[in-house]
């Protein structure tokens, strides 16, 4: 037993809120720090390197251009979350826009208002997404093979769909809008007031919550900076979007989503499953969850996400072609998650992963672009940065698993 | 001390059998166990502990025998039907979801919710608090860190305060000592003797012969999937059990009359 004081006061519990910081990082628990980081770093970069990149019409591109890999990567963070992954989501999404264009085309007998074509169209994304995740969670195939079959399989669909047409020009307003419509600076500033509104009172009520029944509110001080930080967030963009051509419906889209699937992710008992499986499916199963039912919902929202995400990106080319759903889309969107901090081994991540990490894609691919550097860059610097984000992903699951031991 | 031998059997196996395939894992396999009792489960590996233990937490079903609880023939088809008899089993793998924190693996799968499905959280606290604090589990820090975070013996508390945190009636624990060191091996098998003084009814399995003397009222000896002796703790030897998990009932053999064990 060693009586040298430093080594007493070292190995002293850490208590209060600093001791909790310093007992995450042991535990592996970085948070959203990480990419915040990365975030600022990207942005303080450019704005030095760019002269045009600091601009409200800037900013207002950078969140049109990250919005449907933003929706699609939401669902991915659901899929990670649970330890599988889905490669079939960029295509579809471009079913998605394929439903959306067919519903709404004039004169061809089946022309249905936007808002039910879009929602007919989410719909069947979520059917092929919960019907991919039965293989999983029912007989148990590999998701990887799963979703490779549907890459394939909803690509040719997509080809064959559209294949005397070539491309299908989306002429109904609503759809339109979903990617291309901003709202006056009044509306923006009454969205922004709900949203802050939302945010507060769900806060509120959870702190009055823990009050009624007794238990210790940790760390109001945080609580507190965490409101103020949102608060602050939202007037900028309100702000900078007003300057602009106003706050677009995406970033409305995009907020609303994060805040419902959150709220799904962390204050219900499914989303609590979901963790739950990813941490310890055996666990789970033993406790009376259904884990195979919880991995068909998992899929049927991810399946659900990148058919919201692929209406928006249809709406924004005013058109769906045979491309649909190709290019870089499904990389962007699970690097989105991955880079954002969720991890690939599962049970680890939030929802708002995915935003920061669509975030700083979006905010590089502008970048490098007001710089005139070609794709070529563009790819290889996300390509090192999504190699950076698993390996740190990787050590922290090491670090966690040595924690405790 | 209570006198467990006066009570009826809280849980009553008669003539358990299990196969898998052509692998006869469980044949004709008697055991019972009292309310206040702690009775130990011996038996080489491969007796068929561990899948008598599974065939009772609903997880194999049984080919054929007869399982009594509460002086009722009863079925149990899945985990949540035993959960409801109040049969809770503690895994030697203790089945906790490391990404999840001490409070969401005591209510893992029995979330309290309300009408919205939303968690109710503060709720979960209090009573995860409560329940460690009546089982005098004082070592943890807090509640709400992961549980990967804390030591073996730390998860062993917890899987076991979640066993008992449902008003459950019979407990049964997988080899809770086998990565424990002296200090916490201590702690837990106090915990286990708590368990029973409240009433409940405790089967622990084990190869620790010194363990199960400190605790367990009577043995139940398994034998290449047989029940095939059941000792009362102060009437027998470790010797006694050693042989007979080894080579049978030893008693026979070598002929030591002064515990005849009762036959099963």
């Amino acid at each position: 037993m060693s009586t040298d004081p430093t080594a007493a006061a070292a190995a002293e519990v850490p208590s209060g809120f600093f001791g909790r910081v310093v007992d995450n990082i042991r535990g592996g628990n970085l948070g959203s720090w990480p990419v915040l980081i990365g975030l600022a770093v990207i942005v303080v970069f450019f704005s030095f390197k760019a002269d045009n990149f600091l601009s409200p019409g800037n900013f207002s591109n950078i969140i049109t251009q990250m919005a449907g890999v933003t929706l699609l990567a939401y669902g991915v963070v659901f899929v990670l979350l649970i330890g599988e992954i889905d490669l079939s989501i960029s295509y579809i999404s471009g079913i998605a826009g394929v439903v959306v264009a067919q519903l709404t085309l004039p004169d061809s007998g089946h022309q249905l208002p936007g808002l039910v074509a879009i929602l007919l169209a989410v719909g069947a994304c979520a059917l092929i997404g919960a019907f991919q995740g039965s293989f999983v969670a029912f007989i148990g195939v590999p998701a990887f093979v799963v979703t490779l079959a549907g890459y394939q399989i909803w690509q040719g669909a997509i080809q064959k769909a559209i294949e005397k047409e070539g491309v299908i020009v989306i002429q109904d307003e609503t759809v339109n809008n979903t990617a291309n419509y901003f709202f006056s600076s009044t509306s923006g500033w009454i969205i922004a007031a709900i949203v802050c509104g939302v945010y507060a009172a769900s806060v509120i009520s959870g702190v009055l919550s823990h009050r009624r029944h007794g238990v210790p509110v940790r760390d109001p001080l945080l609580i507190v900076a965490k409101l103020v930080v949102v608060v602050a967030v939202t007037i900028l963009v309100v702000i900078i979007s007003n300057k602009d051509r106003g706050v677009p419906f995406v970033l409305l889209l995009m907020v609303a989503a994060l805040l419902v699937l959150t709220f799904l992710a962390k204050r219900t008992t499914f989303g609590r499953h979901v963790y739950a499986v990813g941490g310890n499916a055996e666990a789970a199963r033993r406790a009376g969850i259904n884990v195979a039912r919880v991995r068909v919902l998992v899929f049927m929202i991810s399946g659900a996400m990148a058919g919201l995400g692929g209406v928006v990106l249809a709406a924004r080319l005013n058109s769906v072609d045979l491309n649909a759903g190709g290019g870089t889309l499904l990389i962007d969107a699970i690097a989105a998650a991955v880079i954002g901090g969720t991890s690939l081994f599962g049970g680890r991540g939030e929802v708002r992963d995915a935003l920061f990490g669509a975030l700083v894609i979006a905010t590089i691919a502008n970048g490098l672009n007001t710089l005139n550097l070609t794709q070529g860059v563009i790819f290889i610097t996300t390509g090192g940065i999504l190699l950076f984000a698993v390996t740190l992903d990787t050590i922290l699951r090491r670090r966690q698993r040595a924690a405790g031991r | 001390m209570t006198t467990p031998s006066e009570s009826t059997p809280l849980l009553e196996l008669r003539g358990i059998s299990k196969s898998f395939g052509s692998v006869q894992a469980l044949t004709d396999v008697d055991f019972e166990v009292r309310p206040g009792e702690v009775m130990a489960l011996v038996g080489d590996n491969g007796a068929g502990k561990s899948t008598l233990i599974k065939c009772v937490a609903g997880i194999h079903a049984w080919d054929s025998g007869e399982l009594v609880f509460d002086g009722h023939s009863v079925n149990i088809h899945g985990p949540k039907d035993a959960a409801k008899l109040g049969i809770e089993v503690v895994y030697q793998d203790l089945a906790l979801c490391d990404n999840l924190d001490v409070v969401q693996n005591m209510y893992l799968g029995r979330e309290e919710r309300d009408w919205l499905q939303r968690l109710k959280e503060p709720v979960m606290e209090a009573k995860t608090a409560e329940t460690m604090k009546g089982l005098a589990v004082t070592t943890i820090k807090s509640i709400r860190q992961p549980v990967a975070t804390l030591s073996g013996g730390q998860r062993q508390s917890v899987a076991v305060a979640r066993a008992v945190m449902w008003n459950s009636r019979l407990v049964i624990l997988d080899e809770p000592t086998a990565a424990l060191g002296v200090s916490q091996t201590e702690q837990v098998l106090e915990l286990v003797r708590r368990l029973a003084d409240q009433g409940l009814a405790v089967v622990l399995i084990s190869h620790n012969l010194h363990d199960i003397f400190a605790v367990a009222d009577r043995i139940t000896v398994l034998r290449l999937g047989r029940s095939i002796a059941v000792y009362e703790r102060d009437q027998t030897t470790q010797q006694e059990v050693v042989e007979a998990i080894t080579a049978g009932i030893a008693t026979k053999v070598s002929g030591i009359p002064s515990t005849p064990p009762e036959q099963a």
